[in-house]
């Protein structure tokens, strides 16, 4: 189903919609072309995304290349025409740091989402499809990992493995994991119970293929879902981590949230370069948030006729 | 406990017939949950399906008529269920048989239509694909062969410009049409028995009407028994060579068509007969509803299940469980009563 071919049937409005051809996932990119949510929360990633594929054409300077003649301790020049959001306390230029920043959250949010959600689509797939003590092992596991904080696990993965910006990819994806698992798991359980799984079963159809072709796929949309608030998650604990010293120890790699600690010691005379990448983090979660928000109105079972 | 039962006639059993194709015996399907009483939901059923007759069970919810096919067909899941008795279908007990022959057999051999054709089709994969899902288990079919074969199938069910419909998904069709598909899928292989489980409540009348009538050309032009299952005695009336009356887990009342209709015996079925509408009475009769629910029932080992909501009790209804018995006019017409309705007392409704 391509974007195109849904907004042609969308436009031939004389087409009942019960006659074209099509899917579910038309239907929901219907509902979410009407949803001003989801609009501007897709503005907000485009917007991210953009910044972090284009950095080398739209940051001004070299992130990482300090002006030392223009900066001197504890006074470091605010917004200017030459330096739009000024310097920052190593004589860099912010807003290169901050466009360059939205690379390094972007790669840690994806790596780390792709990383959690396999590993915990896996074992909730197979939680769901075996059932019994399979199940029952694989959950009490999954509880054990749920019972720690989310960052607090993080910051315990984080810290064994040592500063690099890997383990804060890693970290992260140890906290999706048990999430993605029970969610599938539990959207599998409900599933297995429907009537096209029992009408397939009294036609023969084998077991794998009713867990794989018809309860897998019918479980998916609370995945999807949770998969856009966890990209959103993960960008606020890669911060939250860096901010704690426990992101990449190389100093060059611009990251939010290693950004904002960096602050703390210049934050009566400089309050600016706090706001900067504090303002980026909250409009990258937040168009995340909008989006996952009106997926789940849009997939939602209850809300479709 | 189940003594009295093997001495029953057995319902549809005609004496000195070739082996009929299903089999039921003394089928007793008993729900154990803990803390709760154990249910019994189908409570020693008996009945015989010829190949290629068309059967119907008949009664209310909750007297089990869902719950036989669905352990007959193997479908009821393990825990917390106990099925004994046998269901033997070609000679082989689907009961004991292993799960994958089961498996094999299920679409190929037997098949089975659901009540609600709304969510018994997958939403996320085409029509198309659902039917050559199919096709490609029992029948080795892929590719442009499968969906050859599954364009035929929608045509033969009334389906038109099936070619196209292939790819619509199940929301794009109507309830009639999506119940049409179900029928499809079921007869895709040309099974010998089609079980179909109230195939047209959740549809409208009109549509009903056609979705029964599809069925009845398809089960006419084949070998295929139909086994029909549903509340209604109208749907019965058109389609059925004989007709099983279920109530509270037991068959109490079956007959072949005509002398059901003609001469029904247990209070139950002249029950349900008086309230359904009928064209050939003036307008303004009011309809007899049973009075009662299907909660108020006696467990058989007390008496009849019936009897607390039975018009015609006597004292003998209590005590013993009355026996399925041939009447005295028609070998082939067994009741389950101690004080049957005889003629005189019912209204004519045969037509």
């Amino acid at each position: 189903m391509s974007l195109t071919q849904a907004g042609a049937v969308a436009s031939a409005t004389t087409v009942q919609a019960e006659d074209a051809p099509g899917g579910l996932t038309r239907d929901a990119l219907r509902r979410m072309r009407r949803s001003p949510t989801a609009i501007i929360g897709l503005v907000l990633i485009v917007v991210f995304v953009l910044v972090a594929v284009f950095a080398p054409l739209l940051a001004p300077y070299d992130p990482t290349v300090q002006r030392l003649d223009l900066i001197r301790p504890g006074e470091y020049p605010g917004p200017s025409r030459e330096f739009l959001l000024g310097l920052d306390q190593l004589g860099r230029d912010e807003l290169s740091r901050i466009i360059y920043g939205a690379r390094y959250s972007l790669l840690i949010g994806v790596v780390s989402l792709t990383l959690g959600a396999s590993v915990g689509l896996l074992l909730g797939l197979v939680a769901g499809a075996f059932g019994g003590w399979v199940d029952s092992l694989v959950m009490r596991v999954v509880d054990i990992m749920l019972a720690v904080p989310g960052l607090l696990l993080a910051i315990g993965v984080a810290a064994l493995l040592g500063p690099r910006l890997l383990s804060v990819m890693i970290a992260i994806a140890v906290v999706n994991v048990p999430i993605f698992a029970r969610l599938l798991r539990g959207s599998m359980l409900a599933q297995r119970r429907s009537d096209y799984a029992l009408a397939a079963r009294s036609l023969g159809v084998t077991r794998r293929r009713v867990v794989l072709n018809h309860v897998f796929p019918n479980s998916l949309a609370p995945v999807i879902v949770q998969g856009t608030l966890a990209l959103a998650t993960a960008i606020i604990e890669a911060a939250g981590l860096a901010y704690l010293g426990l992101g990449s120890s190389d100093p060059a790699i611009p990251e939010w949230g290693r950004m904002l600690a960096d602050t703390q010691s210049s934050l009566a005379t400089s309050p600016l370069l706090a706001l900067w990448p504090g303002l980026a983090i909250v409009f990258s979660v937040l168009g995340f948030y909008l989006l996952g928000e009106a997926l789940r109105e849009a997939l939602d079972p209850k809300l479709r006729r | 406990m189940t003594a009295p039962v093997a001495a029953e006639a057995v319902p549809g059993h005609v004496l000195g017939a070739p082996r009929p194709l299903l089999e039921v015996r003394d089928l007793t399907v008993t729900f154990r949950a803990r803390g709760r009483r154990d249910v019994k939901a189908v409570d020693g059923v008996s009945l015989d399906v010829p190949a290629g007759a068309t059967v119907g069970v008949v009664g209310e919810s909750g007297s089990g008529k869902s719950v036989t096919s669905l352990a007959a067909m193997g479908l009821l899941g393990r825990r917390g269920v106990d099925i004994t008795g046998s269901v033997r279908f070609d000679g082989a007990d689907l009961l004991t048989l292993p799960e994958e022959e089961l498996r094999a057999l299920r679409g190929r051999d037997i098949a089975m239509i659901f009540q609600d054709p709304m969510s018994s089709l997958n939403p996320v994969l085409t029509v198309g694909r659902q039917i050559t899902e199919i096709l490609e288990r029992h029948r080795g079919l892929k590719g442009k062969a499968a969906r050859d074969r599954a364009a035929e199938l929608l045509e033969s069910v009334g389906i038109g410009d099936a070619v196209r419909r292939l790819k619509s998904y199940p929301h794009q069709l109507s309830g009639g049409m999506r119940q049409r598909v179900m029928i499809a899928m079921a007869l895709a292989c040309e099974p010998r028995l089609l079980i179909a489980d109230e195939p047209t409540t959740a549809l409208d009348v009109t549509i009903s009407a056609q979705i029964l009538e599809l069925l009845r050309s398809l089960v006419a032009g084949s070998q295929t028994a139909l086994v029909l299952i549903t509340h209604d005695l109208g749907v019965v009336a058109g389609l059925c060579d004989q007709v099983h009356v279920m109530y509270s887990g037991r068959i109490v009342e079956s007959a072949p068509r005509r002398p059901l209709f003609a001469d029904p015996q247990h209070p139950y079925t002249t029950g349900l007969l008086a309230s359904v509408p009928r064209l050939d009475q003036p307008r303004g009769i009011p309809l007899l509803p049973i009075p009662g629910s299907p909660s108020d029932t006696l467990p058989w080992a007390q008496g009849c299940a019936f009897a607390p909501r039975c018009a015609r009790q006597v004292p003998e209804c209590l005590g013993a469980p009355p026996v399925l018995e041939p009447t005295p006019d028609t070998a082939a017409h067994l009741v389950r009563c101690v004080n049957p309705v005889t003629a005189p007392d019912v209204p004519e409704v045969a037509s």
